[in-house]
């Protein structure tokens, strides 16, 4: 994976009231959702829609990233953008959702990066390449890697349907 | 080796003689729920059967439930259009347990289920809602799931990949004082297991607090275990489980009541002694942010909120009725009750507890989630303080994030709102 800067850093519990508040839960489509992503942070929302923050950046949040409600919403309006979760944990249904709708995770449980740093993926680790230091990563839940390869949750459901024909 | 209640639940709709923590299992679903995010599952689940040239018809439409309370009345064109778009595949898919906005059977998902009897000890159930955890009340297996999950479900009848999780124990010795009630309790396991404490774990509750608690308090625990993380909360079924069902939710058929084994192993054993606790509340800007009330009273608050999913039930209103009875809200603080259903709305008007709540100004509103989620009335202004029986604070929560949520028991609301400011209502501020 290519490196890529650190757009936004976040702390523990970032809810999804946070990523994507209730307010604008009537927009459902993963096409619309990413207008919404981090609304109340004005600054972040407006760099977003703005196109100034490339694919493939991340965003280092600390524990339990996604608690709160299950509005897939929030994993979808991030995905839209191609960034890259990089969190100490997520919370469950977010981390089970992301699968889900194919948005990009990292379960980095000593992640130490600063906004604007360069991070790469490699070799089961996290390299910050600012700091020079490396972080371990925490595998995704084994019960789910058929649906990672799959591409995401409706491939896979789609797949056994059509095996039981 | 022994299993606690859900590793037996889980094994019993398997088919297996036992199961351990961290098996992977795929039950099949008893009770598939959603509410107005229906509108988001229908798309997934459209694009499931999109180019396999199978007919798109849902696994079961007797075990689907979709019950309209986010967004009721419509706030939005967009949600009317939602809605309607949901009405129309209820009807062309048959689905039986649809609650739309009405005065006779609607109201919030998490009252609907238990007051209708769709939920059964035993059951495996799953909800496009966080607090789908709520029925665990009823002896369930219920946890909340996303859009694409549940159209996953619909499609297959069962839930994939489900590790089977660990349990936290939670045993509540001795019995609550007066003023004190099932919300107050939860917000302390909270305070002590933090946001995360429980994530990817169930949390089963015992004790003799919990054996002589009404299942409208059960309910209350079970909702809110989804704040410590957990996966789901639960309470065995015993005879007060048999009790609400028979009596309240006209189930008639057999029941299937099993608790964990004597000997049943659990990742943590937390003990709570009932008696010592007092009223709890959640300061902002999260959940377990739990401090006794003492700590914050005082404080002023514009807005006092009653109800939601967690406390808008019958003895709710009527907890904060007697306390509201021939006083009134203080000048410059606004308090609002919503109900949990149309069923506890009426039981409530005929028992006189809305009568003596709005004499005393304040002002029900229809049931439904409206302002917990800051989606429909009920919003705050810029720097102002909520004081709320709904079960999140998060920022921005209640639709503004320059203000502030705490979280509370029905009669911590009900006393604050005569005052002004967080009150205890066991008096001796």
């Amino acid at each position: 994976m290519a490196i890529a800067r650190v757009v936004c850093k976040l702390g523990d519990d970032v809810s999804t009231d946070i990523i994507y508040p209730g307010r604008f839960m009537a927009t459902v489509l993963p096409t619309e959702t990413p207008q919404y992503a981090f609304a109340d942070d004005k600054a972040l929302n407006a760099k977003l829609k703005a196109g100034e923050i490339p694919p493939g950046s991340f965003i280092v949040a600390g524990k339990n990233f996604g608690c709160g409600s299950s509005r897939e919403q929030a994993a979808s309006c991030i995905s839209g953008y191609g960034i890259i979760v990089i969190a100490r944990h997520f919370a469950r249904i977010f981390l089970q959702n992301s699968i889900n709708v194919g948005l990009a995770m990292v379960i980095c449980p000593t992640i130490d990066a600063a906004e604007g740093d360069e991070l790469e993926i490699a070799e089961g680790r996290v390299w910050n390449r600012t700091s020079g230091k490396s972080f371990p990563i925490e595998a995704l839940p084994q019960a789910r890697q058929a649906i990672i390869d799959a591409g995401g949750l409706i491939p896979y459901t789609r797949r056994l349907l059509t095996k039981q024909v | 080796m022994g299993m606690t209640y859900i590793q037996k639940l889980l094994a019993r709709a398997c088919g297996e003689p036992a199961l351990a923590v961290g098996d992977v299992v795929e039950p099949p679903v008893d009770l598939a729920m959603s509410h107005e995010n229906g509108a988001l599952v229908i798309n997934q689940f459209n694009e499931i059967y999109q180019g396999t040239g199978r007919d798109s018809s849902v696994w079961d439409p007797d075990r689907i439930a979709i019950i309209f309370d986010h967004r009721v009345p419509a706030e939005s064109s967009k949600t009317a259009t939602n809605q309607k778009k949901i009405r129309e595949f209820v009807a062309k898919q048959g689905i039986g347990k649809f609650h739309d906005i009405r005065g006779d059977v609607g109201g919030i998902c998490h009252q609907i289920l238990p007051e209708n009897g769709y939920v059964r000890p035993g059951a495996v159930v799953v909800g496009t809602d966080s607090h789908t955890t709520t029925h665990g009340a009823l002896g369930a297996f219920a946890f909340g799931i996303g859009a694409t999950e549940m159209a996953s479900v619909w499609a297959l009848g069962h839930v994939l990949n489900v590790e089977v999780p660990a349990t936290i124990k939670v045993v509540v010795k001795g019995r609550l004082g007066p003023g004190v009630y099932a919300k107050d309790l939860i917000l302390a396991v909270i305070g002590k297991l933090t946001a995360e404490g429980a994530n990817y774990r169930v949390i089963e509750f015992h004790g003799e607090e919990i054996r002589n608690m009404p299942t409208s308090g059960r309910l209350v625990l079970c909702n809110m275990s989804v704040e410590a993380g957990a996966t789901a909360g639960v309470v065995p079924p015993d005879a007060e489980t048999e009790r609400y069902l028979r009596q309240e939710a006209g189930v008639t058929d057999d029941l299937d009541l099993f608790g964990p084994d004597a000997d049943a192993v659990y990742e943590r054993v937390i003990e709570i002694d009932a008696a010592a606790l007092g009223p709890q509340i959640a300061c902002p800007h999260t959940v377990d942010n739990v401090k006794p009330v003492a700590d914050v009273r005082g404080t002023k608050v514009q807005q006092v909120v009653i109800g939601s999913c967690t406390n808008g039930r019958l003895d709710d209103l009527e907890v904060a009725a007697r306390i509201l009875k021939g006083k009134h809200v203080a000048a410059g603080t606004r308090m609002l009750v919503f109900p949990a259903s149309w069923r506890i709305y009426s039981q409530a008007l005929e028992r006189g507890y809305l009568g003596d709540i709005i004499a005393a100004g304040a002002v029900v509103c229809n049931p439904g989630c409206g302002p917990c989620l800051g989606v429909h009335q009920g919003a705050l202004a810029d720097g102002e303080t909520a004081l709320a029986t709904t079960n999140r604070n998060f920022k921005g929560r209640m639709g503004n994030p320059s203000a502030e949520v705490y979280l509370c028991s029905p009669a911590v609301a009900a006393a604050s709102a005569l005052t002004g400011v967080i009150t205890d209502p066991r008096g001796g501020n």
